[in-house]
């Protein structure tokens, strides 16, 4: 008897596109593998090492893959591999590995197991990178869980603070409900189109068969925006965010903030431009409203928060709403104002975040906004960072954070959604209250902080209680810091190889406005 | 000479940095150096100025393309003189505040550095763009300085006075994109650079809103009623050499904006707001004028009255009218003249009466001090408008200018001229002739001190006898900018 092997096709693969996702998916088993051994060194040197390069690996990968406006269709065409789905997993592997490096002395990495946490790691960036790529309502799906699932236990890894366990759990909860609500919306999409990949749906709604209107199609939108809403953390679905980003390791929140919301943005862009973008004067307006909503509550619900990190969070959730209004315009220029001001929310937040990290290790004001005291004079090499962190944020010039907005603006403007351009100005102006407070906290001695204080908790010494000899202790924690400010700085004033990379990425979606 | 602006605009910024990587004590000679080489990099300038020319000295490089914003710099009659009043009035500010020892000197000279460079980039910008960049990077070193060195409840009086300011200018930045959006012709390149967008248009209606959003902008800066919530607490917590600049050269961005800008580029939206405007310009005058004459605290009159001065100088522009704008650009130049060492005698006179601001605790400073007291009226009767001084010729146009289309206004605003010599004598008479107050020390005035006021002075009287040095430089800019508002205004008339 002969097995049917000749007989059975084997599908087509295109391994150089699919490379860069290889190396995150083969770098977690790998890495998982390797910590078996017992060895301290293997531990905490090795696989942090293995993790590093097999990110590095992806991101040369994702350079050698890289072709403007070409489209590679793989795996029956599960995945796209085209530029906006290559430059936002590069944000990922980058934010990956500034997690590894903010990572080296948590505490997380060494309760949670070093393998695990770092495969773990690999296994969501994974599944961010299908979740760029996806063009298909399944993979979709399937690359939002991948990347989720191990996120809920990366919030949870500080086994011993209550605080980190509730986190997981309610980003577990509350996550789950996202998901099935977009499995809904995912549904209705398919019964209403009768097509999963992206194309067909796109051509579905163009022939006359399904009307742009239609109700099914319609209540298919809202639910699957509502549980793409859940990921980026836009009004009304943030409210798991400040708690989230507050309870988890802290290199896990910075990983979290930047990371998941390049993902969600990037689908968001790819489904609602490419799948749906016919019926954009149906969605444009109600996702400007979730825009609007966005902006407003992110940046009050931030003016009273003394928590860094809850601070942080709330921001993020305002930095969302900006970043939706490129989405809603739907034009080209809308996609390039998105994924521009991604990567300047990577730079601005990475550098706000280690801040935050190598304060909360050392004080015993925790993340409290007075552990930042005085900052100015006993440690200026993380106090210029914040400040220009937080300057960024707020939108001031010579900081990518205002180019930013400024191509944001500009994009909202000629979509004809000049109100939303105000809006965005508006939220900036509320923001001040909450970024300057920060900053007049590290540099204006004796600032009066109004609320009461938060009750001093133990710390133990890092290195013997002197600030040089902290700043000392933890070099890498400085070094992000300061490099990725220098970042902003650099591409506040010189931002032309930023926006070469979003021209580039603004040709992966052809037939925008 | 070759002039390039480039290197009046980054010497500042440059000393500032190199001033940083210097011994503690160093920093402020770096940063002084700086302010001295650009002051006589700008009288070369001005020496070499053609009068009869347009824009001079352009630089014109691309900067960002993607968002059609180029590095334009520029100079012509309108901002020759306040490049030049920029760079002097940095000299002897930070002259003086190099001379009082304060923590962390290098942070704080690096700001004054940081300031001049975006002071001078907001005036020599030709590209909207780059005009907002260097107008909102101005605050960020005033928002330092009166945070880190202020006195009295500084946080809360800075962040006040961040959030009002660029609370204006946000909205003016999403004002000039959607300018230069809509203005761009179908199949176009975006573009901000002024010139082009003189040339292109947009309609009268987005006109008015856009107009709107930079008056919001520019009144807040000046600061104009009733967008002033702002001026008491800054002015009281700002430090005093920050505070000169801040009331005698900060000020003038904004309704350089109006000149610069709004009226050659949107005509029809400024058009259309002119009431309103004057109006507010002349409440301005009297609310200004009458607070300054009720305050208490000495730098609060100054601060009302640049209140009334910079209402004077708005109705000057928005009269429309050649007389007015030349009285406006020549006020412009004047208050900041007057500003400067009225607040660096008044830092002056409180230390000599123990640190307190307040009238009712000073007084007879003259007995022992003739120079200082004879320093103080000769600037006093600049900024009252005595004739002889270019100040006098100043407003004497604006109310010209006013008279010729708005008399009713140019009536009312004549009183701020009487209110103005009551309010100024007030304070002159009470901090140097009148019983010394208890803790009053009449001391002569320092060296250093004297060095830093006399230049000064001696450019008030200069400009007092021949004011048309500034008038034949400005005329054919001034005229330009004024000259389609009032094209338009006329057609509107004619109508």
């Amino acid at each position: 008897m002969t097995l049917p092997f000749a007989e059975v096709q084997a599908p087509e693969i295109d391994y150089k596109a699919l490379s860069p996702l290889m190396a995150t998916v083969g770098g977690s088993i790998v890495v998982l593998m390797v910590a078996l051994l017992r060895s301290q060194f293997v531990r905490h040197t090795l696989v942090p090492v293995l993790t590093a390069v097999s990110l590095l690996t992806a991101i040369g990968l994702t350079i050698w893959v890289w072709e403007p406006g070409e489209q590679t269709a793989i795996l029956e065409g599960a995945l796209t591999v085209d530029t906006l789905a290559l430059g936002v997993s590069m944000l990922v592997y980058v934010a990956g590995l500034v997690c590894v490096v903010l990572s080296l002395r948590a505490l997380a990495a060494r309760e949670a197991g070093h393998g695990e946490y770092h495969a773990m790691l690999l296994g969501s960036i994974s599944g961010m990178v299908v979740l760029a790529a996806s063009s298909d309502l399944i993979t979709l799906f399937v690359g939002i869980e991948l990347l989720s699932i191990p996120l809920y236990v990366l919030c949870a890894t500080e086994l011993r603070r209550r605080t980190s366990l509730e986190a997981g759990l309610k980003y577990l909860v509350i996550g789950s409900v996202g998901s099935a609500t977009l499995l809904y919306g995912l549904a209705l999409i398919y019964g209403a189109t009768g097509a999963m990949q992206f194309d067909a749906i796109a051509d579905a709604i163009s022939s006359d068969a399904v009307g742009v209107g239609d109700p099914l199609l319609l209540t298919g939108i809202a639910l699957a925006a509502t549980g793409l809403a859940f990921k980026a953390s836009v009004a009304p679905f943030h409210q798991w965010t400040p708690d989230v980003y507050q309870g988890a390791p802290t290199p896990i929140t910075t990983f979290m903030a930047v990371a998941t919301k390049a993902a969600a943005f990037a689908v968001f862009l790819r489904l609602f431009e490419h799948a749906l973008g016919l019926s954009q004067l149906e969605w444009g307006p109600a996702l400007a409203a979730l825009a609007t909503a966005t902006i407003v509550i992110g940046n009050v619900g931030a003016i009273a928060q003394r928590s860094l990190k809850r601070l942080l969070a709330w921001s993020s959730v305002a930095q969302a709403g900006y970043l939706l209004a490129g989405v809603v315009v739907g034009s080209t220029l809308g996609l390039e104002a998105t994924v521009f001001y991604l990567a300047v929310y990577l730079l601005m937040n990475v550098a706000a975040f280690s801040v935050v990290i190598a304060r909360e290790r050392v004080s015993e004001r925790g993340d409290d906004l007075s552990a930042l005291e005085n900052l100015g004079q006993t440690q200026p090499w993380l106090a210029w960072p914040m400040t220009i962190a937080m300057l960024s944020l707020a939108g001031f010039p010579a900081t990518a954070g205002f180019i930013g907005k400024f191509y944001l603006i500009d994009a909202a403007v000629a979509g004809d959604y000049a109100w939303l351009g105000i809006v965005i100005v508006l939220g900036s102006v509320v923001s001040l209250a909450y970024y300057l407070r920060v900053v007049a906290v590290m540099w204006m001695g004796g600032y009066e902080v109004e609320l009461p204080t938060v009750p001093r908790r133990h710390v133990k010494p890092v290195a013997g209680w002197s600030p040089e000899a902290d700043a000392r202790a933890q070099p890498e924690v400085t070094a992000i810091a300061v490099l990725f400010a220098a970042a902003t700085i650099v591409f506040g004033i010189l931002p032309d190889p930023l926006f070469d990379a979003a021209r580039e990425i603004g040709t992966a979606l052809s037939g925008l406005r | 000479v070759t002039i390039h602006l480039s290197i009046i605009l980054f010497l500042p910024l440059a000393t500032g940095f190199i001033g940083a990587f210097l011994p503690r004590g160093l920093a402020r000679w770096a940063v002084l150096a700086g302010t001295v080489a650009v002051l006589a990099y700008a009288i070369l300038l001005l020496a070499d100025f053609d009068s009869g020319g347009g824009l001079q000295y352009v630089t014109d490089d691309e900067w960002i393309p993607e968002l059609g914003i180029r590095y334009q710099l520029g100079v012509d009659g309108l901002n020759l003189f306040m490049v030049v009043l920029t760079a002097l009035a940095w000299v002897p500010c930070t002259l003086v505040a190099a001379l009082r020892d304060r923590e962390r000197p290098k942070l704080f000279f690096f700001h004054m550095a940081l300031a001049e460079t975006a002071v001078l980039g907001a005036f020599m910008a030709q590209d909207l763009a780059l005009f907002i960049v260097f107008f909102d990077l101005m605050l960020v070193p005033f928002y330092f300085m009166i945070g880190g060195w202020g006195t009295g409840d500084r946080v809360r009086a800075t962040t006040k006075f961040v959030i009002y300011t660029l609370a204006g200018s946000l909205l003016m930045l999403a004002g000039a994109i959607a300018l230069g959006v809509l203005s761009t012709p179908e199949g176009g390149e975006i573009s901000f650079s002024l010139a082009e967008l003189q040339r292109r248009s947009v309609s009268e209606g987005t006109q008015q809103w856009i107009v709107l959003l930079f008056a919001l902008a520019f009144f807040v800066k000046a600061p104009l009623f009733p967008l002033h919530g702002w001026v008491p607490e800054t002015y009281r917590s700002t430090p005093i050499v920050t505070l000169a600049l801040l009331g005698g050269v900060l000020s003038k961005v904004g309704v350089y904006g109006f000149l610069r800008i709004v009226l050659p580029v949107m005509p029809e939206g400024a058009q259309h707001w002119q009431e309103l405007f004057v109006v507010m310009a002349v409440f301005s005058i009297l609310y200004g004028s009458v607070l300054a004459f009720s305050q208490d605290n000495v730098r609060l009159v100054v601060a009302y009255s640049s209140i009334a001065q910079l209402g004077f100088i708005v109705l000057g522009i928005f009269a429309f009218d050649d007389k007015g704008a030349q009285g406006a650009v020549l006020q412009m130049l004047n208050h900041g003249l007057v500003v400067v060492p009225l607040f660096l005698i008044i830092g002056v006179i409180v230390a000599r009466a123990g640190g307190s601001e307040s009238l009712s605790e000073l007084g007879g400073l003259a007995f022992r001090a003739p120079v200082l007291a004879t320093l103080f009226l000769i600037v006093a009767f600049a900024t009252l408008a005595m004739p002889g001084s270019a100040n006098f010729v100043g407003e004497l146009l604006v109310l010209f200018g006013s008279y010729e289309d708005k008399f009713v206004y140019g009536l009312v605003a004549s009183a701020g001229v009487v209110l103005a010599a009551v309010y100024t004598i007030r304070v002159f008479q009470r901090t140097m002739h009148n019983r010394p107050g208890a803790a009053v020390a009449s001391r002569e005035i320092g060296r250093i001190d004297l060095a830093a006021v006399v230049p000064l002075v001696a450019v008030i009287v200069a400009l007092g006898v021949y004011p048309n040095f500034v008038v034949d430089r400005t005329e054919r800019a001034t005229t330009a900018s004024i000259e389609e508002a009032r094209n338009v205004s006329q057609a509107v008339a004619s109508r």
